[in-house]
């Protein structure tokens, strides 16, 4: 189980949730992804793609300038 | 026990191929959702950056329609070779610079890869004969699926019963008799679909999905080929097309200019790779510089951001100028007067 971050400051949905498909899907069980948005529309698809494909969002920040997401990777 | 056929739906976002999806669903086939992102897809919260939409659903519909159905979702980046597809479509363009056919062949060719590599057996769209005037013309289904390579494995279940047959209809992996016979613009029987299914919160119907089928985007697409004497594009070319008052001046460079707080924000994230100008002694928008610019085209411009701040009707107006990689500096001019910002500059 080890922590990974990605970045996808300056991105619009779907490009973050994209990238985070495309990192979650080299990572093990019990991995935790990191991920930096600056598209407030992270806010709701990101959440929707874990609940879709098994995977927990673990905590969700939103800063003046970003918004932090933490996935627990939770392959089905 | 009988093997379970397994199909990819090519997920829009829309209401079709979220009935269609749903259709196979109810005939027990395994079902999990394509959706190709060209960079030029609409979504609720591309649009959402401006307040002025703050009331509409900052969804992904795509998402949304796999939530709905209990199905997975590939979302799968095909910005680059998009590239092709648009630039240089076989089939032409529709009204704007929409492809729409040429994107239909391709998205199914892509999908009859990801069904190869995945191990499925079929590939499923909401297509419905006759709906939509370039892609769904009677005449074009078998060209889709002759062009992409599908051939009988693609399957339109909206319309299948007046198509012919496809291989897993003749197979009897699926019922043709539960399939259904939609035809023409006409949107009801869809809607009493998706009623008879229990969806009320369905995407507008009848598409809307792509930028490309707008006027005014795709007049700010070909002024920027121009301006650059080439069909080519980045990422950031197309995400800023979608923001912003684009005004050219000049044929060498055009103004990016925030109309509001949201799009502000949102443009804040290229200041690293733009030149830019920020009113300083006044409220004001935002402004992203695309061309390259000397210092006379500079203060020009602040001129023409400065009539589009709270200063506008003030004698002077200070402004932060940005060239990427240097240091900002400050400007003070006179906005320019409303009849000097030429109609035609507006992209």
């Amino acid at each position: 189980m080890s922590e990974h971050t990605l970045d996808t400051s300056r991105l619009l949905c779907p490009m973050p949730v994209i990238r985070t498909q495309n990192k979650v899907n080299e990572l093990s069980d019990g991995d935790t992804l990191v991920i930096t948005c600056t598209d407030p529309g992270v806010l709701n698809d990101i959440p929707a793609w874990c609940r879709i494909n098994g995977h927990e969002v673990i905590g969700t920040e939103k800063n003046a300038d970003d918004i932090i997401i933490t996935v627990l990777v939770k392959h089905l | 026990m009988s093997k379970q056929y397994k199909a990819a739906a090519l997920i829009s976002g829309g209401l079709d191929s979220l009935l269609a999806a749903k259709v196979m669903l109810e005939q027990g086939i395994h079902v999990e959702g394509i959706n190709f992102f060209t960079g030029f897809c609409v979504e609720g919260h591309t649009a959402a950056i401006r307040k002025k939409h703050q009331d509409k659903p900052k969804r992904n519909n795509a998402l949304w329609s796999a939530e709905q159905l209990g199905i997975k979702l590939h979302i799968v980046d095909i910005v680059e070779e998009y590239k092709d597809v648009l630039i240089n479509p076989k089939h032409g363009y529709g009204a704007n610079m929409n492809p729409c056919l040429d994107c239909k062949i391709f998205m199914v060719k892509k999908a009859k890869q990801w069904i190869e590599e995945n191990d499925f057996d079929f590939i499923i769209t909401g297509e419905v004969m006759g709906q939509r005037p370039m892609s769904q013309r009677k005449e074009v289904m078998p060209v889709v699926v002759n062009e992409s390579g599908a051939g009988d494995l693609l399957l339109r279940p909206l319309c299948a019963k007046n198509l012919p047959k496809t291989k897993p209809e003749i197979e009897g992996w699926v019922d043709r008799e539960k399939l259904l016979a939609f035809h023409g613009r006409n949107r009801k029987p869809q809607m009493a679909l998706a009623k008879e299914f229990g969806f009320e919160d369905y995407a507008a119907p009848a598409g809307g999905c792509c930028f490309l089928t707008d006027e005014n985007y795709a007049t700010k697409l070909v002024d920027l080929w121009q301006a650059r004497s080439s069909r080519d594009y980045e990422m950031d070319d197309i995400m800023l097309l979608k923001i912003g008052r684009h005004l050219r001046p000049k044929p060498y460079f055009k103004l990016i200019i925030g109309r509001e707080e949201g799009e502000n924000k949102f443009m804040q994230g290229y200041t690293k790779l733009y030149t830019n100008i920020k009113t300083v002694s006044h409220g004001g928008p935002l402004c992203l510089i695309d061309g390259p610019v000397d210092k006379a085209d500079l203060e020009f411009a602040a001129q023409m951001v400065a009539r589009y701040s709270q200063g506008k009707n003030e004698a002077a107006v200070t402004l932060s100028i940005s060239r990427v990689g240097e240091e900002p500096y400050e400007i003070t001019v006179q906005p320019l007067s409303a009849d000097a910002i030429k109609q035609e500059w507006h992209v």
